[in-house]
Formats: structure tokens, sequence, C-alpha cells
């Protein structure tokens, strides 16, 4: 019972790291039909630079995961920003080669990553009772599925918000459904699409910073990691359902963790799986239109 | 300043997916009145409008009150003042009524243009919060001509607005289009011939991509020959004395 508690409560933990990547894909390639392969770019980029401005208040104090949360943010926000004014807009409606130039990006990213802190991981110091777990009916859950619960949730809660209560939001979930019909009504539609990727990367750079609090180190690789499950996650979800992918990150997380445990290391296999199953079942997603 | 005309297309030409569409179309619009652009299925005439608009590739000149505009964006074509009432519709459907309405609005709305659309279409008003896409055919279309009649226009292009409505309903359509042509230029296309005799003052007809006929509306719809060469209409069906029956350039296919 404990194990199934702790399995579960790591699994939503863990979900809520894959929402903060795949939200972003999802209203990216919703609004823009672009995947975009560096968004784990933007979460690593976070990473490091929140956890080094975190460093400057103190390592493992609150303070200082607090800034470097917010930094981690804003990094994310302002990379993610300079992506779609630099690269992506010059092909507007190219996707094709909008794809490639973020296929592109995210190498020579990780490769200057690794130039600038080596290719291998550091650990990172956190603070006491992050670094410890609480106990849940027996279960001893670690700290850090609380803060990504929370985290995951707050920004879920504020992305709704804003898509619902803000004529950018309004702009955004128009252009999800038609994007030419948007630009015909007299919108100029691409600062919905800057906008997008600077919330998009927000959170992102957010879920850098917490992946290295879950996973107590930070490295290069960590955000094509992330992006492999978040983009499962955003398929399975429904490219372009918010919603989708809150549900399906949950899900993902939870089977990946309970196959994990119960079938031999299997988690990954078992998420490909599912993958293949929704695709073959539901090609548009649990959430998305049908095409 | 404005000319006479308030646009002009010369030798427009567009292409879908590496296909031309339109072929060197050129055509005037007046600053005032109906003109009405007919032709059997597929022959360009959505096409045409999305040229202009700039929603689909094109080359050529399109003069919006003596200025060139073929190398703007469409959102920048749009602003400049043309309305777009697009075939089919297209609301958007996951979006309630009063958030279809909201979207349009481009800052030259005004409380009187907010009035007048409340008075044209007082269903809307009641249905503020349904979804656009859970509305009737005809409610939708309501939407879309409100969307484009919330702002001051230079002009309105109208694409077939009464395809696929009962007949008391294309009476209303055409009802609120006569209204609106009062005060703003309209070019509309249209298939139903008795719509047309109704408001149009002069044709562009359109024969597979290219501009075969223009005139006074008058002179081709009495003149069934014309009309059944151009537009593939037998005289017989083309009823103008007939109240509600649904004549279109569709029947004689
Ligand atoms: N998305 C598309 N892909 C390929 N071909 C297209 C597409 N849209 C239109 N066409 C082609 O372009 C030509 C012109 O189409 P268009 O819709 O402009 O005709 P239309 O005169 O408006 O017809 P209708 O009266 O049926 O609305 C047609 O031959 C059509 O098959
Ligand atoms: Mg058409």
């Amino acid at each position: 019972m404990s194990t199934l508690i702790l399995l579960l409560a790591t699994g939503l933990g863990l979900g809520g790291l894959y929402f903060l990547v795949a939200s972003g894909l999802s209203l990216i390639y919703g609004l823009m039909g672009v995947l975009n392969f560096a968004h784990g770019s933007f979460l690593t980029l976070g990473a490091f630079v929140g956890l080094a401005a975190g460093n400057l208040v103190g390592a493992g104090t609150w303070g200082g995961l607090l800034l470097g949360l917010v930094v981690g943010a804003l990094t994310g926000a302002a990379a993610a920003t300079a992506t779609e004014l630099g690269l992506i807009r010059p092909l507007y409606d190219r996707h094709i080669e909008q794809v490639l130039v973020t296929v592109g990006l995210s190498l020579a990213t990780v490769a200057l990553f690794e130039g600038i802190w080596g290719p291998n991981p550091r650990n990172v110091t956190r603070t006491e009772w992050l670094a410890s777990t609480t106990d849940v009916l027996g279960a001893h859950v670690p700290n850090t599925a609380f803060l990504n619960v929370l985290a995951a949730a707050a920004v879920l809660g504020g992305i709704v918000a804003f898509l619902r209560y803000t004529r950018y939001g309004l702009i955004i979930r128009a252009g999800v459904e038609n994007r030419a019909m948007v630009t015909a009504l007299g919108i100029d539609v691409r600062r919905a699409f800057t906008l997008v990727f600077a919330v998009g990367g927000a959170a992102a750079g957010l879920g850098g910073v917490l992946a290295t609090q879950s996973l107590n180190y930070v490295s290069p690789h960590m955000g094509a990691s992330l992006l492999i499950f978040a983009f499962i996650v955003t398929v399975i979800g429904g490219m372009g359902s918010l919603t989708g992918a809150a549900v399906a990150s949950v899900v993902v997380a939870v089977l990946q963790q309970l196959a994990n445990f119960y079938l031999n290391n299997t988690g990954d296999l078992i998420v490909v799986l599912l993958l293949a199953l929704v695709l073959l079942v539901r090609p548009s997603g649990l959430m998305g239109r049908p095409a | 300043m404005s000319g006479p005309n308030v646009l002009e297309v010369r030798g427009l030409s567009a292409r879908i997916a590496g296909q031309q569409v339109v072929h060197d179309v050129s055509f005037e619009v007046p600053a005032s009145g109906v003109t009405a652009v007919l032709g059997r299925n597929g022959v360009g005439k959505t096409s045409s409008l999305r040229a202009i608009l700039g929603l689909i590739e094109r080359s050529g000149e399109v003069l919006l009150d003596g200025v060139r505009v073929d190398a703007e964006r469409t959102d920048r074509i749009v602003r400049r003042g043309v309305g777009y009432v697009p075939e089919d519709r297209e609301v958007f459907a996951g979006l309630t009524v009063a958030e279809n309405l909201r979207l349009a609005e481009r800052g030259g709305s005004t409380a009187e243009h907010r009035e007048l659309v409340d008075t044209l279409f007082p269903d809307l008003v009641r249905r503020a919060g349904q979804r656009a896409g859970t509305l009737s055919g005809g409610q939708q279309q309501m939407v879309s001509l409100a969307r484009a009649l919330l702002n001051e226009n230079r002009i309105l292009l109208v694409d077939e607005p009464t395809k696929g409505l009962a007949p008391r309903i294309v009476t209303e359509v055409a009802e609120t289009l006569a209204a609106a042509a009062r005060t703003v230029p309209v070019l509309l296309v249209e298939q139903n011939l008795q719509v047309v005799e109704r408001l149009a003052e002069r044709v562009v007809v359109i024969d597979a991509g290219r501009v075969v006929h223009t005139g006074p509306a008058r002179a081709l719809l009495d003149d069934p020959d014309l009309v059944q060469r151009l537009l593939g209409v037998s005289a017989g069906e083309h009823d103008p004395s007939g109240e509600e029956a649904a004549t279109t350039a569709e029947a004689g296919r």
C-alpha cells in the first residue's frame, strides 16, 4: 500500500514536470503548427541561469530557490522570445523549415551548454525540506513531488485564466481553431505567436529549475530527456489541448512509475506502447479535435 | 484620396498548392452599392476574394481607395477597412457568440456599431453565451455578418452568404445586406440570382478563373440567353417574380 502511494505521488510529481514542458509545446503546436524541438533548451538554460541566480542569494535557501524559479522562468521566456523572433518568424508558415531550425537549435545549444558548464551533471544544493520526505500513510514521499504538483497546478491555472480572460487569450483560442480567419479579422496573429512562445518558454524555464530539485543535479542534457516524454504527453493529450496535456502528463508519469516498479523497469516501453495505442485508437489524442 | 472606385483589381492571379486558380482577373468596385461576382461552382470566385485579402498566394495589383495593398499582410489590409464574410461562415466554433464578436472588434468599433448589430440580430444577443459551434447554419451566418458589421468598413467582401440556408433565412440575410449596402459598398459572391437581382447593381462573371463579363446586373438578368451561356442556368429556371424559390446557378449544372 505504501509503495503504491509512493509511486502515485512520485508519478504526480514527475507528471508536474512533464506538464510544465508539454503545456508550451502544446500551445505552440496548437497555434502555429510548429513542433518545437528547442523547447528542451529553454528548460536547460532556465535551470542553469536560474540556479546561478539563486546561488547569489544562497544555495540551499528558500530565498535562493524562489529567485531561481523567477529567473529561470524569465530566462526561458527570453530565450523562447528570441527564438521566435529570430528564427521562427522569418520562416512564417514554412513548417518543415521551422521544425528543422528548432532541431538545429537544440543540437547547437546542448553543445554550447556543454562548452560552458561541462558535459557532466553537477549536484545542486537543496533546502533541507526539499531534500527530505514527508510521511503519507506510511509512504516516504519526496517533498519535491509536492512542489512540482503545486507549480504545475499554478501554471495550469494561470494559463487557463490567461486564455479565458484576456484578449490575447481569446486570440490564441481562436487562432488554434482557425488562424487564417483570425488574420482576416484584422488581427496580427504573429504577436500571439511570440507571446505563446514566451509563455511556453517561461513554463519550461520554471520546470528546469524544479527539475534540478527533483533530480538533485543540473546537466546540459536534462532538457532533451524531459522533452521526449513531454512530446509523448502532448501527442497523447491531443496536440493543442492544454487540459489534454495536463491529464496525459499525470497518466504517462504515473504509468511510467508503476511499470518501472512492478514490471521490471519497463516504464519507458509502456509509455511508448501507450502512445502507439492512442495513435491507433484516437489519432487526434485524448482531447484533441479530429483533424 | 478616394476615387470613384473603392476597390480596383488589376491582373490578379492566384495559386493554391501550386495550381493557378485565378487568371489575370481585373474589375472595379464603385464606392457605393452592391457588385455581385457570379459564376459556376469552382470557377474561382472564393479564390479571388481570398487573393484580394492576401489569404492565398497572389500576384497583380489590388488598390483600396487608390492605394496599392497587394504587398501587405492580410491583417493590415483588413484594418484598412475591409469586412470579410467568408464562404461557410468560419465562425470560431469553440468560442461563444459574444467572444466571436469581441474578437472581431477592430478598435474602430463604436457603440453605434454594436447597437446596429444588436438591432439587426436580436437572436445573437439572446445567445451571447452559446458556443458558436452549436448554432444553426443561419445563426452562424448572422455571427459572421455581425463580425463584419461591427467595424467601420470601406468595403465588405461577402462570399455566398445565403448558401445552404432556408428560403426565409435567405430573405433575412438579403435584407441585412441591403441595409448594410446603404452605408458601405459590398462585393458579393452569390449564386442565388434572386438575391443578386434584389441587391446588385453590377455584376462580374467569372469562368475558369477569368472575368468573362462585367456590366449592369439588369442587363445580364434580363437576357436569358446570356445567363444560360455564362452561368449555365436556363431562362426557365430563373424566375424573377418568384418570392422564395431558390434558383441558383448550381441548378443548371
Ligand atoms: N484548398 C484547395 N486545394 C486545392 N484546390 C483548391 C482549394 N481550394 C480551391 N481549390 C480549387 O480552386 C478552384 C477555384 O475554387 P473556388 O473555391 O475559388 O471556386 P468558387 O468559384 O468559389 O466555387 P463555389 O461556387 O463552389 O464556391 C477550384 O477548381 C477548386 O477545386
Ligand atoms: Mg466559393
